[in-house]
């Protein structure tokens, strides 16, 4: 891990985990990184959330679950915009990233800062390097040298470097569904992002790449801010530190991870939990 | 086996029969043209055929040399002006089009690619070559882009549709503005089918002749420059097939062989540049 050293030097301050299980969601030891307040979302005349106030603790995984409609998904895409593709979607309220207004930022500075890993891997059809240097290179890097340290160091980020450092210019369609999704991780991490929002980044993927992504999601928050939607509650509980549950459009209950799992307080959320609906 | 299954695997045999038959069909009449012109037009092609020009009726022997010369430069006047702008408003409709504006451009590319050639040259017959009082190279390949640019519209902003949204999300969600996701990303992952579509509308404007006789006329010797009219191998072959002369008829035989062996050349050359391109980086 000697380019991890090297790459801590670009990255955001980044505190040491602290496992803090007693703590209320989005106080005390660690500071929000998105803090949203009264967020209500259109997509064209229907209503999608209705709402919606949270904070996102800094250096944490936040887990956001729910049935399948139930908005988790249009939340996420609030967060670094990604909604704007969708003709007459449109978000009310405030969104705050280390208090900066969200939905008036410009889109591109927005993304950078806010990383996104999709449902399905999405690799673009060139090779593995120039894969993860498209962002960089979109960027404006340029050195040769400068950017292979930054590939190298982005895939070994995302555990993959091992398995792909000798086909390096060879098509990312040859790897395996698990290790494409890995490389979008290494993409998204290439330009270094403070938040990485991944929506249900394993859906598609057996259990054992299933493992090797919550792994990679526990090493990465020292480096950045985790949001993950997911349908798999025994995800939620192995890998976020706090957990929203969501239902039709509304945020029923946030809290630290343990609590939701162990002692919820809204009834709904129970059901959810229990499996008896959903 | 019971009767059920034995009366399904019967009507599978048929239909697989039947969809064999006209696949063989449609592809037979294809090798049969093929297999028609090499015969009578490979006779009757020679070294001269490629090099001379047209000689008088009565003399045996010379070429199609200009008319050779004449298609390539209008075919290259029809792709410098076609091609950019269908390819650019392909990517317009596709990818920033609002939703009336590219209906409407949509289905007008679609009406023009309906519109026969003929009417096609009296347009560019109006247009170009009466205020310039003669036929030229120029007018007649400014036709041939007219026909161009609807296929070349159509297919470009076909294949970018195509890509998978996906795509265009991974792109703009590592801070790519709009525009350069399309650049770096859609238009490279559609660049192979793009680049099919602009080689089959070049192939399918290298034969139109009706067009051409209205504009860049004939030419029996040289045409200098883009200003003046010129031979090209379409409206020789309808020229000399239609003439009461053998010699000129098998003429028109090894014409048609020529412009065939051309088109196939450059869809061949093209499609060799791009696997080569692609293999060498990865995909």
């Amino acid at each position: 891990m000697r380019s991890l050293a090297n790459f801590t030097v670009m990255t955001t301050p980044s505190h040491p985990f602290a496992p803090h299980t007693e703590e209320t969601p989005g106080s005390g030891g660690n500071a929000a990184k998105i803090s949203v307040s009264h967020l209500n979302f259109f997509y064209g005349a229907k209503q999608a959330l209705h709402d919606i106030s949270l904070k996102v603790a800094q250096n944490k995984v936040t887990a956001l679950i729910g049935p399948s409609g139930c908005g988790k998904t249009t939340f996420l895409r609030t967060l670094n915009r990604m909604y704007e593709t969708v003709p007459r979607a449109r978000a009310e309220g405030e969104v705050l990233l280390d208090g900066e207004d969200v939905l008036t930022m410009e889109a591109a500075r927005l993304r950078r800062r806010v990383g996104m890993v999709f449902q399905r891997s999405n690799p673009f059809p060139k090779t593995i390097f120039d894969n993860v240097a498209y962002g960089l290179r979109i960027n404006g890097w340029d050195q040769s040298r400068k950017l292979h340290e930054l590939v190298e160091a982005s895939l070994r980020r995302a555990a993959l470097w091992d398995e792909v450092k000798d086909q390096l210019h060879k098509s990312a369609y040859a790897l395996s569904g698990g290790q494409q999704q890995r490389l979008c991780i290494a993409r998204a991490l290439a330009i270094d992002p403070e938040v990485l929002l991944l929506d249900e980044p394993c859906s598609a993927l057996d259990p054992i790449a299933t493992g090797k992504i919550e792994e990679l999601l526990f090493e990465l928050k020292d480096q950045c801010t985790l949001v993950i939607v997911t349908h798999n509650m025994q995800q939620a509980a192995r890998v976020a530190d706090e957990t929203g549950f969501f239902l039709m459009g509304r945020l029923i209950e946030f809290n630290v991870t343990k609590i939701i799992f162990q002692t919820p307080a809204k009834k709904e959320t129970e059901d959810y939990i229990t499996g008896r609906f959903g | 086996m019971s009767a059920r299954t034995h009366r399904r695997n019967l009507i599978n045999v048929i239909m697989l029969g039947l969809t064999g038959l006209c696949t063989l069909a449609a592809v037979a009449v294809l090798f049969f043209i093929l297999g028609y012109l090499v015969w009578n037009g490979g006779r009757y092609i020679d070294w001269d055929f490629l090099t001379q020009l047209p000689r008088p009726v009565g003399e045996s022997g010379g070429g199609m040399a200009n008319a050779i010369v004449g298609s390539g430069k209008l075919l290259l006047v029809a792709a410098l002006a076609g091609i950019p702008v269908g390819f650019i408003g392909g990517v317009y409709l596709a990818e920033f089009g609002g939703k009336t504006f590219t209906f409407v451009v949509r289905y007008t590319a679609d009406l023009l690619n309906g519109v026969p050639s003929i009417v096609i040259g009296i347009f560019a017959y109006t247009v170009l070559v009466l205020p310039m009082q003669h036929f030229s190279t120029l007018a007649g390949g400014l036709a041939l882009a007219v026909i161009l640019i609807p296929i070349v519209l159509r297919s470009t902003e076909d294949f970018l549709r195509a890509v998978p949204q996906t795509l265009r999300e991974g792109a703009l969600a590592l801070g790519a503005p709009r525009w350069k996701a399309v650049i770096t990303v859609v238009i490279p992952a559609a660049m192979r089918g793009i680049a099919t579509g602009v080689l089959l509308s070049l192939a399918r404007v290298a034969g139109e002749t009706a067009p051409l006789l209205f504009t860049s006329f004939s030419n029996r010797f040289w045409s200098h420059g883009w200003n003046e009219p010129t031979a090209s191998l379409p409206v020789m072959i309808f020229t000399y097939a239609i003439s009461p002369y053998d010699e000129w008829r098998r003429q028109a035989w090894a014409a048609a062989l020529v412009l065939l062996v051309l088109v196939l050349f450059a869809n061949i050359g093209a499609r060799l540049i791009l696997s080569r391109k692609s293999l060498s980086r990865g995909f």
